[in-house]
């Protein structure tokens, strides 16, 4: 009996306090997981420095926090979404039909993608096009396209080390693996030629985009669809592997992993802010206009982001590892004046 | 045991039995049993060299996060970068950014250096500037906005170091991988060293570990688990609203009550099923039905304990209908006879005798519910929360983490002191665990009745 009239009570505090709950006060984010420790610095900043309290941050990948992004307009909705790739414009639409116009983007700087091997291990000198003959399925020998059998670094250029092949990428449900294709796979497959024996073999660039980028299926090339540390604990079992990974991550972990350098230019910041370093990408966020002035302090924690002293190349993101975008004064306009995404 | 005398060939006589003198097949047996026995005990020593293994190697991880390294060093609280217009205003103050009284920390750890004789060739200016918390700042910074008058002097401060130095001191970070980090050197080690011995760097205890909210990346020597036992505190508070009355109450329906039926057999087997369906399928129910449906606020607690009521319900269910069933007819019927109401027999007699056991039902649907984080995940639970949900019943509906989200999140990060981190917010679990299954076996023990 007692409870009975314990459950009726709970039940109606609850739905009472709903009601009231109802107007919400800290700024609600989500997306990318490479953002979420630059963000969750803003963040935490944010919330020491002004009277705004700490915004929530969830990740979950760049996808997840887009599609939450454009659920819709209202309290219950996410205010900003990050990213570690640019909104698509399939994206926007569903945000339209949503109700989701009016978008602001925001790109925060440059993340560096590296190519770290145990520290135990010997040193790698890669170009792009060793990437792509060791991990693509089909490789180019003699002007012929055949099944990749290379099993050791050596076998796919004699400058390598004598080391098995065992590459730890990213899963297809990261951002990071998007880049990883373009920028490292596809640009071998060009750089070696093989692109072009594809387009001739298959009569379509398309196609012949899609042969370079599948990878090989027989082990050698593994897909990690945790995050870095799960690369990191692979590479710590096993001495052979190498693994892809975000430039913070790797500046957080240098006594554990020596790094590769990409067509002879060794990763850092300063290599991947002057475009020497080819495999970084833009980081962004996207904030719902229709939600400034209803959110309390959205803006000011827009502003706050993209700030000198925090995006610059002498503030705490920089320090983490973000590559500070040279063109970050114009980032700053574009959030004070509120600019849109055109459509 | 002596081999029997083998029987003659021949006129076979029928062979001798004694009780005494045990023969093939009772041997035989007893050999089975004997194995049966080992099998058993090895099964048990498995399990117990397994639980002592993952004991081990999450405490040994994890006792550190309860030991942090602080210095106390003097700090000149410089007006001229604190109070750039000198009138001492808490508003115009505030203007001034952690990071500017970062650098006040720099100089003042600067100046501590210079003046304790501490000579270490190649100390570079990073290596000092990187000494102290991030967090430390903020300290600093709320503190001076909390009494303006504190400027312009020189005040003893007390404050956390970085998660690089504290690593030191527990043994994670040693000067051969120092001299491999970019984050550290070991120039800042013997700087550190030097320092402890002149008793300015201390590791003690830290309950800051467990009154402490979540930390950035950059400070993972400030983390920890408050906001994540607030909300696991506030979702079992949900959860014990809602689960243990519903569940009791439909568990003496259909046990007492209820006709036996096709309806009641259905029902029956759909909790059966409801119990083995996986903790998932709940986080997605919850966010279609209570987030985009009843449009319950996101990372809210009263979500997450929501949704832990019908993952624990079945449970409970379950284990009630088992203690109401284990009490005898003959008290139903002694109760009936002498004239009781059937509600009268079961609130009077049957629930009374049965509450050890759905005491110890709930319990562990608790303490299960209480480890869960997979239907947490799709109700934006799994976040960067730092500020402290308020009282209930208002709290419920802020933004909250949760123990086994925190363990998560900390495995994500990439410095390697949220390793750490993460195995003590596994023993603050485990011990809320300990703790609750205690309950449960302390209860059962002093009101269960046998007949």
């Amino acid at each position: 009996m007692k409870s009975i009239g314990l459950t009726a009570t709970a039940i109606s505090v609850i739905a009472l306090s709903a009601t009231a709950a109802a107007a919400r006060d800290q700024i609600q984010i989500a997306g990318s997981s490479t953002v979420l420790p630059y963000a969750t610095i803003v963040a935490e900043a944010f919330g020491e420095n002004t009277d705004f309290p700490t915004p929530v941050v969830e990740s979950g990948g760049s996808s997840a926090g887009l599609k939450k992004f454009c659920e819709g307009v209202g309290e219950n909705t996410v205010d900003i979404a990050n990213a570690s790739r640019a909104i698509k414009d399939s994206e926007i639409e569903t945000c339209a039909a949503n109700g989701v116009t009016d978008i602001i983007e925001v790109r925060i700087g440059y993340d560096g993608i590296v190519f770290a091997n145990a520290s135990s291990g010997p040193d790698f000198v890669f170009t792009p096009a060793d990437w792509f003959n060791a991990l693509s399925a089909k490789v180019v020998k003699d002007g012929a396209i055949v099944d990749n059998a290379a099993a050791n670094w050596n076998e796919v250029n004699p400058d390598l080390p004598e080391q098995p092949i065992l590459a730890f990428v990213p899963g297809t449900k990261h951002g990071t693996r998007e880049v990883f294709e373009e920028k490292v796979i596809l640009a071998g497959c060009e750089e070696s030629g093989a692109m072009e024996v594809f387009a001739a073999e298959m009569g379509d660039e398309d196609k012949a985009e899609e042969a370079c980028m599948t990878l090989r299926t027989d082990g050698k090339s593994v897909d990690i669809d945790g995050d870095y540390t799960e690369t990191l604990a692979r590479i710590e079992s096993d001495p052979n592997g190498i693994g892809v990974f975000g430039l913070s991550f790797y500046e957080n972990n240098t006594d554990k992993l020596k790094v590769a350098t990409m067509s002879g230019v060794t990763p850092s910041t300063e290599s991947i802010a002057s475009g020497e370093y080819p495999v970084s990408r833009p980081l962004f966020f996207y904030v719902k206009k229709q939600h400034i002035g209803e959110i309390q302090g959205l803006k000011e924690y827009a502003e706050f982001f993209v700030a000198d002293e925090l995006a610059g190349p002498d503030g705490p993101l920089a320090e983490y590892g973000l590559v500070a975008d040279p063109e970050l004064a114009a980032t700053q306009e574009a959030v004070v004046n509120e600019t849109v995404m055109s459509k | 045991m002596t081999d029997l005398p083998m029987p003659q060939s021949g006129a076979a006589p029928v062979p001798k039995s004694s009780l005494m003198v045990a023969d093939t097949r009772t041997r035989r047996r007893n050999a089975a049993e004997k194995r049966f026995r080992l099998y058993g005990a090895g099964a048990i020593g498995v399990a117990l060299i397994a639980l002592v293994v993952l004991l081990t190697s999450i405490i040994g991880g994890g006792a550190g996060a309860f030991r942090q390294t602080y210095l106390s060093i003097p700090v000149a609280l410089d007006a001229e970068t604190l109070d750039p217009k000198g009138n001492r205003n808490p508003d115009e103050m505030s203007k001034v950014l952690t990071l500017s009284y970062g650098k006040v920390l720099d100089r003042a750890v600067d100046a501590a250096v210079g003046s304790s004789e501490i000579e270490i060739t190649d100390l570079s200016e990073k290596d000092i500037s990187s000494l102290v918390s991030k967090e430390a700042s903020a300290q600093l910074r709320n503190r001076v906005l909390a009494d303006p008058e504190l400027v312009g002097q020189t005040v003893d401060v007390n404050v956390l170091v970085n998660g690089r130095i504290d690593g030191y001191f527990k043994g994670r970070v040693t000067m051969e991988s120092a001299a491999a980090d970019a984050n550290t050197s070991p120039q800042q080690l013997m700087l550190a060293d030097a320092l402890k011995e002149q008793g300015m760097l201390v590791t003690r205890f830290n309950w800051n570990f467990i009154t402490n909210p979540d930390a950035s990346d950059q400070r993972p020597e400030a983390a920890g688990v408050g906001v994540a036992i607030l909300g696991s505190f506030y979702m079992m508070l949900v959860v014990l609203l809602l689960a243990v009355p519903i569940g009791v109450a439909a568990s003496i329906y259909l046990e007492e009550f209820a006709p036996k039926n096709r309806w009641t057999d259905v029902i029956e087997v759909n909790i059966s099923n409801l119990a083995a369906v996986p903790s998932i399928v709940f986080g997605i129910l919850g966010l279609a039905a209570f987030i985009n449906f009843a449009g319950l606020p996101q990372s809210a607690p009263v979500v997450g304990g929501l949704v832990l009521t019908l993952m624990t319900l079945p449970t409970i269910i379950i284990s009630t209908r088992a203690a109401l069933k284990a009490v005898p007819p003959s008290i139903r019927d002694a109760a009936l006879g002498v004239g009781a109401s059937r509600m009268q027999s079961v609130f009077h007699h049957v629930l009374p005798l049965a509450m050890p056991g759905i005491l110890t039902g709930t319990i562990i649907g608790l303490a299960q519910a209480l480890g869960e984080t997979a239907p947490l995940l799709l109700i934006g639970m799994v976040a960067f929360v730092r500020e402290f949900p308020a009282a209930p019943p208002e709290g419920l509906f802020d933004p909250a983490s949760a123990l086994p989200v925190q363990v998560y999140n900390w495995t994500q990060r990439a410095d390697p002191a949220f390793v750490e981190r993460a195995s003590g917010a596994i023993i603050v679990l485990l011990i809320f665990l300990f703790c609750m299954n205690l309950l449960a076996i302390f209860l059962r023990r002093r009101f269960e009745r046998r007949w």
